[in-house]
């Protein structure tokens, strides 16, 4: 064993993964964090989204596009269990965390939300706390009470979120002081803050103007190293601007939405293997 | 290369994922015993406020199912010792009355609320509080407001007084419905007419009023609910009247003022009607209730 610490096969060993993933890079196989396989959503026994796979890899992110009605808000929400709420929506096929089944007999939906987080559409603060308060959220309905874990959380999630600088001298003001954008990264930063694996972000720029989304674009390209992303985006230029993999939705003659294609984002807007997807993204439907 | 000293760098994130994760899994036992304490007192809170009106319920039709058959529904009230009496009468004055009060209710309490709804102004602040104050009326205060200025005025009791007084009653009612209802039709309809060069006046007839369609009904039905069980104010304006009158200028008879009078007499026979009216009012409350919401439910559905 002379080899110099160099070669890729000893780091490739040293980080778990093969000599080609290293070489060709962590799109040839990273670790998945999260796997879906013939994944259904239906609403009252009708499908909103039917037999989708694909896998969300380790420190990538993965867009979900598609036109409107194709199921992408839906598949996202069925990644955390949110449909649990809804009396007549029933998921089926399989969804894993890791090792987790994610609908498993013997999984709780609380604390699988606790490595599984969520931003939404439009930055909804709690509007009765103030940005401390809102930031270690997560954290005290948890069950966190040291004070120095909630204050480490805090700032890291703050500085993490870009918003640190502009809001450390006045963690305690209410949230609602905040503008749109402050308030969305106020989200990511309340979502980071429980330390999630992966994070589930739907649409979060479509309330926001230009700059504050560009801000978010930037934010998301910086978090992918700490938690795993998948976002749903109305804007296919966004899809390509952030998104390591890409998967198209569509909705077929049902009006039940199907994968269409999963791929790399960069296969995927040059040259898609199905069709379907060269159309949409020329613009030729949706 | 990179990659290696990346993951130390994540270190003080993944440590602190387990620590927050390991914290999480410890006190979800805990969590979860608290949310099942609080899941219980709700249920409990959910069966002390059930439990009058079941008891009222079940009460009520025990005593009141033996008056019904088929002379209760079809003969007028007859006086002690004389079978078969009824409340026909009552059944009738009861629909003539409520009817004539939703008649007059409902365009003032529709339009009214239609006004709150669209109107920022001082006026519907005014018109607001005023029904707010005029739902806490003691009903019995209406009653005799009836009396003052429709008994008085035209010099005899009648269905038309009892329906102004049950009109009364119905309007506050009907106006915050209307309002909560048109309030609830989203601006960007209303946005839409008014895009389109439509007049306010317009938009709110062919596009705010449809869409608030259903709201409307519901509160409607409320009223009537409400109108047809209150007894105080027919107490000063109908005077009541054992034998069948459909004429609403005359005195007349209905099922609350039936209840009162009967429920107060020595005879057993009498008392037995006054339960069955007061079982016939309960069940016909019910249905408006329930009908309501589930009429509600139905239009938002086909909507859809």
């Amino acid at each position: 064993m002379t080899e110099p610490l160099t070669t890729p096969a000893h780091i490739a060993q040293s980080i778990g993964l093969t000599t080609e993933e290293v070489f060709v890079g962590h799109h040839a196989g990273a670790a998945k964090a999260m796997r879906l396989e013939n994944v259904t959503v239906t609403f009252g026994g009708r499908a909103a989204v039917r037999g989708v796979t694909f896998d969300a890899y380790q420190r990538e992110v993965t867009a979900l596009i598609g036109p409107s009605g194709s199921g992408k808000t839906t598949l996202l929400r069925a990644l955390n269990r949110m449909h649990d709420t809804v009396r007549s929506a029933a998921v089926t096929g399989t969804v894993m965390l890791g090792d987790t089944d994610v609908y498993g007999r013997s999984t709780d939906p609380t604390l699988l939300r606790s490595r599984v987080g969520m931003v939404f559409q439009r930055p909804n603060p709690f509007p009765t706390m103030s940005i401390y308060e809102n930031a270690v959220a997560g954290l005290r309905f948890n069950g966190v009470r040291k004070k120095s874990l909630l204050d480490e959380a805090a700032e890291s999630s703050l500085v993490a979120a870009a918003l640190w600088d502009s809001v450390r001298d006045r963690l305690k003001v209410h949230a609602s002081t905040l503008s749109g954008g402050e308030q969305q990264r106020l989200c990511i930063a309340r979502a980071l803050a429980v330390e999630p694996e992966v994070l589930l972000m739907d649409e979060p720029t479509s309330a926001l103007d230009p700059i504050a989304t560009k801000r978010i674009e930037e934010l998301i390209g910086e978090l992918k190293d700490r938690v795993t992303i998948i976002i749903v985006t109305h804007n296919m230029q966004q899809a390509m601007r952030v998104s390591d993999r890409c998967a198209f939705l569509l909705m077929g003659e049902d009006r039940t939405g199907e994968l269409i294609e999963f791929n790399s984002t960069s296969k995927l807007f040059s040259e898609p293997d199905d069709p379907r997807t060269l159309d949409y993204i020329n613009g030729r439907f949706g | 290369m990179s990659s290696i000293s990346f993951d130390s760098s994540l270190d003080p994130i993944l440590s602190r994922r387990a620590a927050i994760q390991k914290i999480a899994a410890s006190s979800i036992a805990r969590r979860k015993v608290y949310s099942k304490v609080a899941i219980s007192v709700c249920l409990l809170c959910l069966v002390v406020a059930l439990i009058p009106l079941v008891a009222i319920i079940t009460y009520v039709a025990a005593k009141g199912i033996p008056a019904w058959n088929a002379d209760f529904f079809t003969q007028v009230t007859k006086p002690e010792g004389i079978p078969n009496g009824g409340v026909w009468n009552a059944i009738v004055g009861s629909l003539i009355i409520d009817g004539i009060a939703v008649a007059a209710s409902v365009p003032f309490g529709i339009l009214g609320g239609l006004f709150l709804a669209e109107s920022d102004g001082p006026a519907a602040a005014a018109v607001r509080f005023s029904a707010d104050i005029l739902t806490g009326v003691p009903s019995i205060t209406i009653g005799i407001f009836g009396y003052i200025v429709w008994v008085k005025t035209v010099g005899s009791y009648s269905g038309f007084a009892g329906a102004f007084a049950i009109a009364i009653i119905m309007l506050p009612v009907i106006m915050r419905a209307a309002e909560t209802a048109i309030r609830g039709v989203p601006v960007t309809l209303r946005e839409a007419g008014l895009s389109l060069g439509a007049r306010r006046s317009t938009v709110a007839r062919r596009v705010v009023l449809p869409a608030a369609l259903p709201g409307l009904l519901t509160g409607v039905l409320l009223a009537v609910a409400r109108g047809a069980g209150e007894t105080a104010p027919l107490l000063f304006t109908i005077f009541g009247n054992q034998f069948f009158q459909a004429n609403p200028t005359k005195a007349m008879e209905a099922l609350p003022q039936a209840i009162y009078t009967y429920s107060s007499q020595p005879y057993n026979d009498l008392i037995q009607i006054a339960w069955g009216a007061a079982l016939l009012l309960m069940v016909v409350i019910l249905v408006l209730n329930v009908g309501s919401r589930l009429m509600a439910a139905r239009l938002r559905r086909e909507r859809r």
